[in-house]
Formats: C-alpha cells, structure tokens, sequence
C-alpha cells in the first residue's frame, strides 16, 4: 500500500510535537509494510536522517505550465497576502516586529534563518513570514503530485497541509485522511482566526476519514467543527523509546531540585499558570528552581511578570530548546509540569517519562487519555497544582512511584501500534 | 569674560556573553566576551580615541596652554584600554603631561550605586581617583556621576568627600527660566560648585552635526562660534559636555567633524574675551550666582532626562536589585577578583540594554545595544547573577 502523505514538519524542522508524531507515523506504517511518500515544504538541501522517501516541495521541478499557474496564483495572492502576511501559526514578539516592517516578499526562501544574533525570542520551525502564500503554493505542489505519484490514499497532517491534500485527492480521485493534531480552537480558545478556522473546516469536510490524537481533540472536532463523531477515528500518538537517554550522562550544576516547563510559550500551552504556580511554590520550598523552556507570543510577558515577581534567582528561560539541549534539560529535571490550557495530546509528557521524570498534566490534554496515572490537575487550579508540586518535590518515593506506573503505561504504546491502527483506517477506505 | 569649558565622556563597558545560557549556570564562570570587548575597543580606538586624541595634542600644543579640554574615563575603560589597546591610554597620558587637560573622578565601574548603595559608590570614587592620580598624576577636584544623574544629594555626598566642582545635566525642569551658562551651587552646599551643560549648543556637535535634515547643516566652526559668541554679556560659562566617541564613531570622519574641531579653536579665539577652561580652573574663576535646587534625580540620557533609561520597568528593577543585594556577601568573600567581576556587572549599561521605551520602535537604544532586545538582555544578565550566587554559595558565602 502507499501513501502520499503531507507534513509541514519533519526532524530536524520541528517546532513542537508535530514533527516528532509525523516521524513516529511513518516508521509505524513502515512496520506494516506501508509505503509512505512524505511531502514537506522545504528541507534547506539537507539530507534527512530518515529511510522514507522525502518529497521537499521546494525542490519539485514544475513545467512551464505549472510555473505559469503558479505565476497567475501568487498574482491573485499577492492581494490577499497583504491581509494575511502577520499570519503565523506561532507569534513571537521577534516575528511580529520584522513582518511589520518588512514588506511580502515573494521569494519564499527567505526564511526564519537570516537573523544573525541569538534571541531567546527566537523560534523554530518551517514557518515562514508569507506562511498563508506558503500554504497555497504548498496546495498547487498537492496538485501536482497528485497527478504523478502512484499512491493509493492520501494523509495530510493539520491545516496547513489540508490544501495539498484536498487538491491531491481532487486529481487523483484517491481517498483523504486529514489527522488532526491540533485545532485552532486549542490554539487560540475563543479568538480564533477565522481564515485558519475555514481551512481546517474545509478539510474535514473534504476528508474521507479523520484521524485525531485523542478523544478530547475528537469532541472538540465534534462540537466546535460539526463533523459528525463516525466520521473521526482516534489514533493516540506513541513514543519512540529509541531516544531513550541514560541520566547518568549529565552532570547536574546547581543542587536544586528542578522543575520543568518545556513547550510554546502560548496562551495554549499555559506557560502563565506555571509562573503563577512556581510563586507559590517558591513560598514554601526554598531549594528548587524552574525553567520555563521554549519561546512564543507570551514570552516577553511571561519575562516581565517574573521579573515583577522578583523571584528571578528561582526562575529561568531558556528560549527555545534544539536537539541535545532538550535532552539535556530533561534529564536534568526533576518534574515535569504540563499545564496546557487545550492540548490535543502532549508528547513532552512521554518524553519527560522516557528520562525518569515524573510528570504532572492538565485534565484538559489527550495524553491524559493514556496516562491515566499520572498527577493531574485542572490547568486553571494553581493552588492544587502548587501543591502537587510541592509534594512530588519532597516526596522522593512518591515521585519515583508515578515515574514507575506511568512508564508501565507506556510501556505498550508504540508507533507501531499506531501505525497499525492508521493502516485499519486506511483499509477502510480503500476496500 | 566668557570661558568655553569642554569635558568629554569616555566609556566602555565590559559586555557579556550573549549566549551564556540556564545550562551555563554553576558550570561557567567566565562571563566576558572578551572577543567582542577587544573588537569594539580597538574599533573605536581607530576611529576615535586615536585620531582624536591626536588632533586634541596637536591643537594644544598649537595654541600654547590657550586650548584646553576635561576627560572623564571609566575605570572600565581604562582597563580596557590598559588589556586591548595601551596605544589609546599612553596618548592619554601625554595629554595630561600638557598641563591642558583636567581629568574628572566617576564611580570606577561606570555605576548606579549612589541610588543603591552609598558605601559602595564612596569605594568605587575612591578607585577612580587612586587610578587617575596613578595614570595621570592629577588628584581630581572634579566629580561627575554615572550619566550626569545628580540631586541635591549627590552634591552633598560629593561635597563631603572633598571635591570641588560637580557636573550636571542644565535640564529645563531644573534650570527654569535661567541659563546654564553661570557657575551656580547646589542647595545646602557651601564649598562645592555646579557646572551645568549646555544641552542645546552641546548636542548641535554631538547629535545634529551630520544631520542634513537640520536647517544650520552643515555646521562649520565659524557658524559654530558665532553662536557661542552671541552668548557674550549674558553668561560667563559655556559648559560643552559630550560622549567622546562623538568624534569619529558618532560623527563618522567623513562627516568633517575632525576638520572643525580643527578650525574650531582659532574661531572661537578670534573674540578677545573668549577663551578655553578646565572645571577645576572654573572654579577658581568664577563665583556661584545662585543656588540650584534639584530634589529629584535627573541625568543627561534621553528626552526624559531622568533614570528610566536604567531603571523603571520590571526587567530593570528586578536585575539591579538583585545585583546590589549581593554587595555584602561579595564583600564578605574578601576575593578581589569576585568582587571586581561583580562590580563589573554593576555597570549601568547592562541595564540600559533592558530598557524597554523604545523597543517597539527601534532607537537610540537600538544602536547600542548589543542584543537583539531587552529581554535577551535580562535573561543573559539574570543567568550570570545566578551563576555569581551559585559560586557564594558554593563558598559557604
């Protein structure tokens, strides 16, 4: 069987869990002898660690027709681009100051890279500052693809892809899945963009098949969308256990206990329930630190009220975390804390287990769904979360206890599980 | 009998890793980006310190004891110049040995402490006057604080501790309807007199020179001292007070800035009344006309002329106290090297990249600050605290 399947990040150009999940997909279908062909907006001319068959949208040379479609579209864009060019998926203060004072600019290719000085602002990703022409062009690749690709379904990964997907499945009369890791709705709560919103509607609409990360994320799909619940299988994500990393290979500097924040600075993520939450703590517990890791739209507020706070000797920022380093400050935590406001799944919380560490989550996340062990709270409840803290911090047996139960639970969910349960999907539809 | 009274200001801070990291804490005790520091230091000597000081030995020896000037320099940059260019600093002795060039007392570290701490600001003068006498063989009369920040309590202090002449910002909330251009006394003192700058003919040189959006550009030295001819029957003192990195690194060489301090001398010396005078000979000249009362702090940056440049928002409040309530437990250490890399991190630039007034706009803010925004600048210097603490208390400190 073979998929041609749409992403818009991949390892090493990721910002989030997006990526990883992709990643994790493609090996579990690889495990039932699914062939996946995975179609990504650009890979910068670099080799991906990865034995699938990349497509870098970038690098598909089109005809003269195609390029002259192109031509005419981008034209028709260039209107509305300059409705959309603030539009990001993810704002840092960073973004919003260069896309104000930079006009479109048409080469694509010009991306978040060109910066030269570091900011702990910064953010990653394979989201450029024209993000919505992005989108469309990424949409005339679909097409194309869809004429010469031999596959036998179509899978396309969140709203950015929705496009290509749909524009596939209209050429090649193939069968659409759209999987849905996040909504709008969880990234914005009631402020949604409407454009954003359209798409993602759209694309359901237009899919044979859904596929979300979790029951939580189904409902939301349900009720805030209005697809009928048939129409959605749950898939939940897995981890990949081969990044599994010894502790023992990092030597902690500081003698404090420390607690972990670790993903987008966004009002989705609730980075500011932490910081409230890490005040309290730190009334009570003297010997422990936090890190809030990551960057976003929030992260000069969240900068500003810790300073305020004035507990900047207990309290730090990383900016955001590549590679080794996030690896590193896991493994030099002590508890994990997720405090998602809306979070689809919530991978971090596999990943923090995978290096001992014991996790608190939000009521309001998917992984919740599988972990049904570990510490929860509301997000919203500071003051029991304070006190979670506090407790997981001076009981070590406690701590070691959700540590253990939680990785039991994992123990069983693997990508080939998943992968296995995507290929049920897929047969559905093809038979 | 009118005097022109020129001081410039020379400053380098010694600024920190931009990438120095959560991870670097209680690991990584170097704090310095010794590469950066040594490149601006010697960039600025080659455009700046250098020719300038060259053209200043040039013109004094010229006009024979008719052309003099004032310097203040950091201790920070003294030491700068001592590790990455001591070209800069011997020709800055040379200038002292003319007899022509006064050299002013500032807090060692280029700080904020006298709002902090008045122990540490009375050590860190102290420093700045030992280094002076040492390098230049002159025991300062003269004190200037950090940035021209200034009340009537600082003039107090500064009168306590023997000297003779302060320098200050002639802002319009203090000055009133009066002019800057009288010797006056601050309030509550009786030995000690006040030099006010003359913002507006100071900045012609210093900020309007190369604008050509400015009706007098091109300003030449004959326009130049025309104006300050004009000011003769209605002022005794022409207070001239400018960053010297004016000269070249400001006002690039191109814009003939150099050729006019050239021509300026000769221009100014043509009127038989005027002439050329340090702080500590003003003070020997003049008699105060009144007395000045300045009961809120005021400094010569921005529009403002007030701390918020320093202090104010979060981000500064936070860092400058925590910064300041080490003072003791340093100390305590009794390690000149801790103290001296904490005293380092006293330097008021480092909060002056925090500042968040202008971030929105870009500014002049912008143009010296070496990260790419304020909070890069907090979190970076916040890492650095916290690494300081974590080694006092590693020392049982």
């Amino acid at each position: 069987m073979n998929v041609l399947m749409f992403g818009w990040e991949f390892p090493p150009f990721i910002s989030g869990g997006l990526g990883t999940a992709c990643h994790g997909i493609t090996v579990g279908l690889k495990h039932h002898n699914v062939q996946v062909t995975f179609v990504l907006p650009t890979k910068r001319k670099q080799a991906l660690d990865t034995d699938i068959r990349v497509i870098a949208a970038d690098e598909v040379l089109l005809s003269d027709n195609f390029e002259r479609m192109l031509d005419k579209l981008s034209r028709k864009l260039s209107v509305q681009e300059k409705r959309f060019f603030t539009l990001s998926p993810y704002h840092t203060a960073v973004h919003y100051s260069r896309e104000v004072f930079q006009t479109v600019d048409k080469t694509r290719q010009i991306l978040v890279e060109q910066r030269q000085r570091y900011s702990v602002l910064d953010f990653s990703g394979n989201y450029g500052k024209d993000l919505h022409a992005e989108v469309a062009r990424f949409g005339i690749i679909g097409e194309f693809l869809g004429i010469t690709e031999e596959f036998d379904v179509i899978h396309a990964h969140d709203w950015l892809t929705y496009l290509a997907g749909i524009n596939a499945k209209k050429m090649s009369g193939k069968p659409l899945v759209v999987h849905v890791h996040a909504t709008e709705y969880d990234r914005s709560g009631d402020w949604m963009n409407m454009d954003v919103y359209n798409i993602e509607k759209y694309g359901m609409d237009m899919a044979d098949k859904i596929i979300a990360v979790s029951y939580y994320t189904k409902n939301i799909i349900v009720n805030r969308y209005g697809i009928h619940p048939d129409k959605i299988e749950v898939v939940h994500n897995a981890v990949d256990k081969q990044r599994e990393t010894e502790r023992w290979g990092i030597k902690k500097a500081l003698n404090e206990k420390i607690v972990l924040f670790l993903g987008r600075v966004t009002m989705q993520k609730g980075p500011d329930y932490f910081l409230e939450t890490a005040y309290r703590v730190l009334k009570q517990v003297k010997n422990v630190r936090f890190v809030m890791a990551g960057s976003g739209d929030m992260l000069t507020k969240m900068i500003s009220r810790m300073a305020s706070l004035k507990i900047a000797d207990k309290f730090h920022f990383t900016g955001f975390l590549k590679g080794v380093d996030v690896e590193k400050m896991y493994a030099m935590s002590d508890l994990y804390v997720m405090p998602s406001v809306s979070e689809p799944f919530g991978l971090t919380a596999f990943e923090a287990l995978l290096f001992d560490v014991p996790i608190i989550i939000s009521r309001q996340s998917g992984v919740s769904e599988v972990l049904k062990d570990a510490v929860m709270v509301d997000f919203w409840d500071v003051d029991k979360l304070a006190d979670r803290i506090v407790q997981l911090l001076t009981n070590e047996p406690l701590a070691r206890q959700v540590v253990e139960r939680c990785k039991a639970q994992i123990q069983y969910i693997e990508w080939e599980t998943a992968g296995y349960r995507i290929k049920q999907v897929y047969e559905s539809l093809i038979s | 009998m009118v005097s022109l009274c020129f001081y410039f200001q020379v400053h380098q801070p010694f600024r920190l890793r931009k990438n120095y990291s959560f991870f670097d804490i209680g690991t990584n005790h170097l704090y310095e980006d010794d590469a950066e520091n040594r490149a601006i230091c010697n960039k600025v000597a080659e455009k700046c310190y250098i020719p300038m000081n060259t053209l200043l030995l040039e013109l004094i020896e010229r006009y024979q004891g008719k052309f003099k000037v004032s310097f203040s320099i950091s201790g920070c940059a003294l030491d700068q110049f001592e590790k990455y260019n001591p070209k800069v600093l011997e020709l800055f002795q040379k200038l002292a040995k003319t007899g022509c060039v006064e050299f002013i007392n500032e807090t060692y570290y280029h700080s904020l402490s006298f709002i902090f701490s008045k122990d540490e600001f009375k050590q860190q003068a102290l420093l700045h006057r030992n280094r002076v006498r040492e390098l230049f063989n002159q025991t300062p009369a003269t004190f200037r604080n950090t940035e021209l920040i200034y009340n009537n309590d600082v003039a107090r202090l500064v009168e306590e501790l023997g000297y003779r002449t302060i320098l200050a910002e002639g802002a319009d909330q203090v000055l009133g309807w009066r002019t800057p251009n009288f010797m006056y006394q601050p309030v509550g003192c009786y030995k000690l007199n006040l030099l006010m700058k003359n913002y507006k003919l100071s900045d012609d040189i210093a900020f309007r020179f190369s604008n050509r959006g400015w009706e007098q550009w091109p300003l030449s030295a004959e326009k130049y001292a025309s104006w300050l001819h004009s000011i003769s029957g209605n002022g005794e003192l022409i207070n001239l007070f400018m960053d010297y990195e004016t000269f070249g690194e400001h006002q690039w060489a191109d814009t003939g800035i150099f050729n006019f301090m050239r021509a300026l001398p000769a221009a100014v010396l043509k009127h038989p009344d005027y002439h050329f005078i340090t702080p500590r000979e003003a003070h020997l000249h003049y008699t105060p006309v009144s007395k000045i009362d300045c009961p809120h702090f005021m400094s010569w940056a921005d529009v403002e002329r007030d701390l918020t440049a320093w202090l104010g928002n979060p981000l500064q409040n936070s860092a400058i106290e925590m910064a300041y309530s080490l003072e003791k437990r340093v100390k305590k250490s009794k390690d000149p090297d801790l103290v001296n890399v904490w005293r380092k991190l006293l330097t008021s630039d480092h909060f002056y990249y925090m500042c968040t007034k202008w971030f929105s706009d870009g500014d002049v803010h912008k143009y010296f600050n070496p990260y790419e925004s304020p909070y890069d600048a907090y979190v970076v210097y916040m890492n650095i605290l916290n690494d300081l603490m974590e080694t006092l208390k590693q020392r049982g400190i």
